[in-house]
């Protein structure tokens, strides 16, 4: 083929037999709450699904709670108590207790064995009690971990307003971030502050970051005169965004495939179809496909993302060269595989839980598009992968770094492989031009410290056993 | 349904698994939703385990649930088999597969015909028992199994040990601070001529389960794990068990004393008595450090324990026995237990509670109000809030529970640590108490006043709501990293956006 060196190589799918750890998809309610400050979430299941909130997850159900567990008991499992009637007394119990302004019921596996109709049940219950309810199928038999959120966001997307309830004016206070940017001032100067934007059709963004990253995100396209309408999901459920026909919205996370369907299916806006803004690289493509549907004409991007790589350097330094095995837990790889090849590592392969190759569409191509700009081999993408199988690639390939679940780290570890635990990821602020550095801090620390203790000869801390 | 927030016991495929992942070569493959798999989380990230827990998850997934698992576990059995060659291979459903009603049993005779190793379903019923009680089960299945299988081969051994010996049953991986416990239980023994002729399940093959009736006795030193076992070896094959759990001088006293009886029923001439007095008065610190001077001030202190039952009556017995300190209130999350604990505890403090409502023990801990707490994380957590000092005492367990130094809970050793962690409790909640009182932490209060105070420069409404966002611990290091910024480049308002422009410049 002699094609092969003047295009970029095409990436290779693969899909193994889905044997991989992963966390379940339920955990997104530890960051959902957190997040939607007046929510509480219900996830109705076993003791299985509790105890794995409670435990793998670390968050363990202390003060102040606004998440619980509808725990399934026989009497539900064998159905000789009415669903109905038992979620009610739950809910009208929370009411009571914590009053929220929304409760999502985070379905679960048993839920759909047992066929228990929550999207039945909740119109006439939330009709009942006064509160609405959302009902997400966060259910481990379809999805992983991230994933979750997915379907929180999917279904909170139908509740959003179509269009502004109040007057002008008031709506202006309404949006948490716009609020926060004004701030202080006084009306005419809002009205000057209004004058900093672009005329543009609106645009709404999903995916539940933290709020300073709300923040960075939202002045980053305000230097770009846009102006974001809103957030999916926002900091309070009573101010969910306006989603209008024809209103853009654009994705931050890789994960939210269905959220974007529904978006464009049902609320008839239209996608931004980009790279994610997940290092210097990602944001400033995120940014100008933004600009470009909008019709702007990006502002300065190329200097910001140079100024920033410009100060990555210290960072970059440690891990050129080097190689990266992603096991697949997040659906984040493919954004940090691709930004990582920009670094100048190489990326053996990216295994991930679930590939949806049209929203996925431009990362994909971004990554391509990198590891050709950068001479590196384009790396495997291996869906539903098979821990075992990646663990004897892993000491075959003996690369320089494996991003990976919580189960393999500290075996990995302990046999003189540097690993970094995926959800880390998940967790820390990665989005956007100033957090590049954040990413770069996790993923060197493993080299780092490994490197601090490299002299010490102790890097193999289990007992050589003869191969099977 | 119920409304859950907490569990102290986990879900029954929990106790299987740690009895399964305790032994040498032995493989689980769990029947279970992708999710369900956190149980090698725990095992790598809790007892931060070297070795890949040797667990598999055979997915039920939308497939499974549309058409049954077919080939699935048959096929996941085998492959494991052929790949690790393990001695033994669990299969294991969840409370959410077991839903299903898959004919598990009929995957494990299937998987029989090509497996080399031996294949078994785990007989718990996941409707109706907790981590606990599936772990104890569990552990006697696979004894029962393998002793029944070395009787028909006739490989079953007729004679008992030459010298004294025992086996320590319910030593289980995830079990708190067994690892230390048996390495103090080991040390005890040899101190008393006896030999260890095994310790199950952890670390053990199953090869070597034939060899358990050799020995003189079993040893149950928790209630929780390992009761079923010496209840079966003792029906079957006449061997009797001590089921005193040897925490504090007084209960190891009793243990030893239980042992030395056994013994001498069988033959042998022991007599512990000297031992036993030269460790508790002189060897072993924790009587002296009970009458001495520094824990007198702990006499008549009220308190509130709670844990498992063989921690929770442990505790209950050393704190008002061999302390002196007034137990307000003991308690147990193991329901199934509930007489046994009653029997133990009534004469040692005013209440009971048998709960598995972590609501209702911090209700009763707020009510009494106590000098100190000895329970749970989650008595921890309501001690926390109350301003109470909690020494953790039991499971659920957590990383705190596997300390790197040497902490065990039974034998002597275990009686020192455990007067340390009293004595602690107890003072250091009196420290704590100190600080605040002279303001020695750091609250939230006190970086907002030094925010604005004595400064040329002005935070704006939006950029101290986003300073305040950043952790407590950093907080000042990016303030100050920014004020520098903004005087540097002449800015005197300090807003969110330059609060990120600094945040760039410097790395901060
Ligand atoms: S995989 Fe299913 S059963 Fe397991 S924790 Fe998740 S929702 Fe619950
Ligand atoms: S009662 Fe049922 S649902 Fe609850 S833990 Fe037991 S088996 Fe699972």
């Amino acid at each position: 083929m002699t094609l092969a060196n003047t295009q970029p190589q095409a990436l290779e799918f693969e899909c193994e037999t889905g044997n991989y750890h992963t966390f379940c998809p339920i955990s997104c309610v530890a960051w959902l709450y957190q997040k939607i400050e007046d929510s509480f979430f219900l996830v109705i299941g076993t003791k299985t699904c509790g105890y794995f909130l409670q435990n793998a997850m670390g968050v363990m159900i202390f003060a102040e709670p606004r998440y619980a567990m509808a725990e399934l008991e026989e009497g539900d499992i064998s159905a000789q108590l009415n669903d109905y009637e038992e979620l009610k007394r739950l809910c009208l119990q929370i009411k009571r207790d914590r009053n929220p302004s929304v409760i999502v019921w985070i379905g679960t596996c048993t839920t759909e064995i047992i066929k228990m109709d929550l999207e039945g049940l909740s119109p006439r219950l939330e009709a009942e009690i006064g509160i609405p309810i959302v009902v997400a199928r966060a259910n481990g038999l379809d999805y992983a971990f991230t994933q979750g959120e997915d379907t929180v966001l999917a279904a909170m997307a139908h509740r959003c307003p179509d269009q502004a309830p109040v007057a002008e004016a008031e709506k202006e206070e309404r949006g948490g971030i716009t609020k926060l940017l004004n701030f202080g001032r006084k009306k005419e100067e809002v009205d000057a502050a209004e004058s900093e934007y672009v005329d543009h059709a609106p645009l709404v963004l999903f995916g539940s970051v933290p709020d300073p990253v709300v923040t960075q995100i939202t002045l980053e396209l305000k230097k770009q005169g846009i102006k974001v309408s809103g957030w999916l999901p926002s900091k309070r459920y009573t101010e969910l965004p306006v989603l209008g026909e024809g209103y853009y919205v654009a994705g931050i996370n890789p994960f939210l495939s269905r959220t974007a369907s529904t978006l464009m299916r049902r609320r008839k806006c239209k996608l931004v179809g980009a790279p994610f803004p997940i290092g210097p690289d990602g944001t400033r493509a995120w940014i100008e496909k933004i600009c470009s549907v909008l019709e702007i004409e990006p502002q300065g991007l190329e200097e910001r993302e140079a100024k920033i790589w410009q100060s990555l350097e210290d960072y970059l330094q440690i891990i050129r060269g080097k190689s990266v095995y992603f096991m697949g837990d997040n659906l984040l790889e493919v954004s940090l595989a691709r930004f990582l090849t920009r670094c100048g590592m190489t990326v053996h392969e990216v295994g991930i839980p679930y590939m949806d190759k049209r929203y996925q569409a431009a990362e994909l191509k971004l990554l391509e598009q990198t590891c050709h700009e950068m001479g590196t081999p384009t790396p495997k993408i291996v869906e539903k992968p098979d821990n075992y199988n990646q663990i004897q690639r892993i000491y075959q390939l003996e690369p320089d770094l494996v991003i990976t679940g919580m189960a393999h780290a500290n075996p990995l570890e302990a046999r003189g492989i540097n690993t970094k635990w995926s959800v880390e990821f998940t967790f820390a602020q990665i989005h956007g031009f100033s957090n590049a550095r954040d990413i770069l801090e996790l993923v060197t620390r493993p080299l780092r410290r490994n490197s601090s203790l490299k002299d010490l000869g102790w890097d193999k801390l289990v007992r050589e056993k003869a191969p099977h | 349904m119920k409304l859950a927030y907490w569990m102290y016991a986990g879900p029954a495929h929990i106790g299987t698994l740690r009895i399964a992942s305790s032994f040498k070569n032995v493989h689980a493959i769990m029947h279970a939703p992708i999710g369900d798999d956190y149980f090698n989380v725990m095992r790598s990230m809790l007892a931060r385990e070297r070795d890949f827990t040797p667990v598999t998850t055979s997915v039920v997934d939308r497939n499974v649930l549309a058409r049954g698992s077919q080939e699935k576990v048959v096929d996941n059995i085998t492959r494991k088999d052929q790949e690790e060659h393990p001695d033994l291979i669990v299969l294991t459903p969840t409370c959410t597969s077991s839903i299903l009603q898959e004919d598990l049993q009929n995957f494990v005779e299937r998987a029989q015909i090509d497996a080399q190793g031996d294949v078994m379903l785990a007989d718990v019923n996941h409707y109706r028992v907790n981590e606990l009680q599936a772990a104890d089960r569990t552990l006697q299945q696979i004894v029962v199994y393998y002793l029944n299988k070395a009787k028909k081969k006739g490989e079953l051994p007729t004679d008992k040990t030459e010298k004294p010996s025992v086996n320590i049953l319910g030593i289980t991986t995830l079990g708190f601070h067994n690892n230390h416990d048996v390495k103090e239980l080991r040390r005890l023994m040899a101190d008393l001529g006896i030999e260890v002729n095994a310790v199950i399940p952890d670390g053990a093959s199953v090869h070597e389960l034939k060899n358990l009736p050799r020995a003189w006795f079993n040893l149950v030193p928790y209630r929780e794990i390992g009761p079923d076992t010496a209840q079966y070896l003792q029906s079957e094959f006449d061997m009797p068990y001590v089921d005193i759990t040897p925490m504090g001088i007084v209960e190891t006293a009793r243990c030893i004393r239980a042992v030395q009886k056994i013994l001498n029923e069988q033959g042998a001439d022991v007599s512990y008595e000297g031992f036993i007095d030269e460790q508790t008065r002189f060897a072993s610190q924790a009587a002296w450090f009970s009458r001495s001077i520094d824990c007198q001030n702990l006499t008549g202190k009220k308190c509130v324990v709670f844990g498992d039952s063989t921690h929770a009556a442990a505790l209950t017995k050393i704190l008002a026995r061999e302390m002196g300190i007034h137990v307000v209130l003991a308690g147990s999350y193991c329901k199934n237990d509930t007489e046994w604990f009653k029997q133990e505890v009534s004469e040692y403090c005013d209440e009971i509670l048998i709960s598995e409502d972590h609501g209702e023990i911090g209700d009763a801990i707020a009510r009494i109000e106590p000098a100190a707490i000895f329970g749970t994380q989650m008595e921890r957590h309501v001690g926390k809030r109350l301003d109470i000092p909690c020494g953790v005492i039991a499971a659920p367990i957590h990383v705190q529970n596997f300390p790197v130094g040497y902490r065990p809970f039974l034998g002597y050793e275990g009686a020192n640590q455990v007067v340390d962690l009293i004595y602690n409790s107890f003072t250091l909640g009196m420290e704590d108490h100190l600080l605040e009182i002279f303001g020695g932490h750091d609250t939230k209060e006190v970086i907002t006043k030094t925010m604005s105070a004595d400064s040329d420069l002005s935070w704006t409404k939006d950029g101290t709501a986003e300073l305040n966002k950043i952790p407590g611990f950093v907080r000042g290091k990016v303030k100050r990293n920014t004020e520098k910024f903004a005087r540097d480049r002449g800015i005197t308002a300090i807003s969110a956006e330059v609060l990120y422009a600094a945040k760039e410049a410097v790395g901060a």
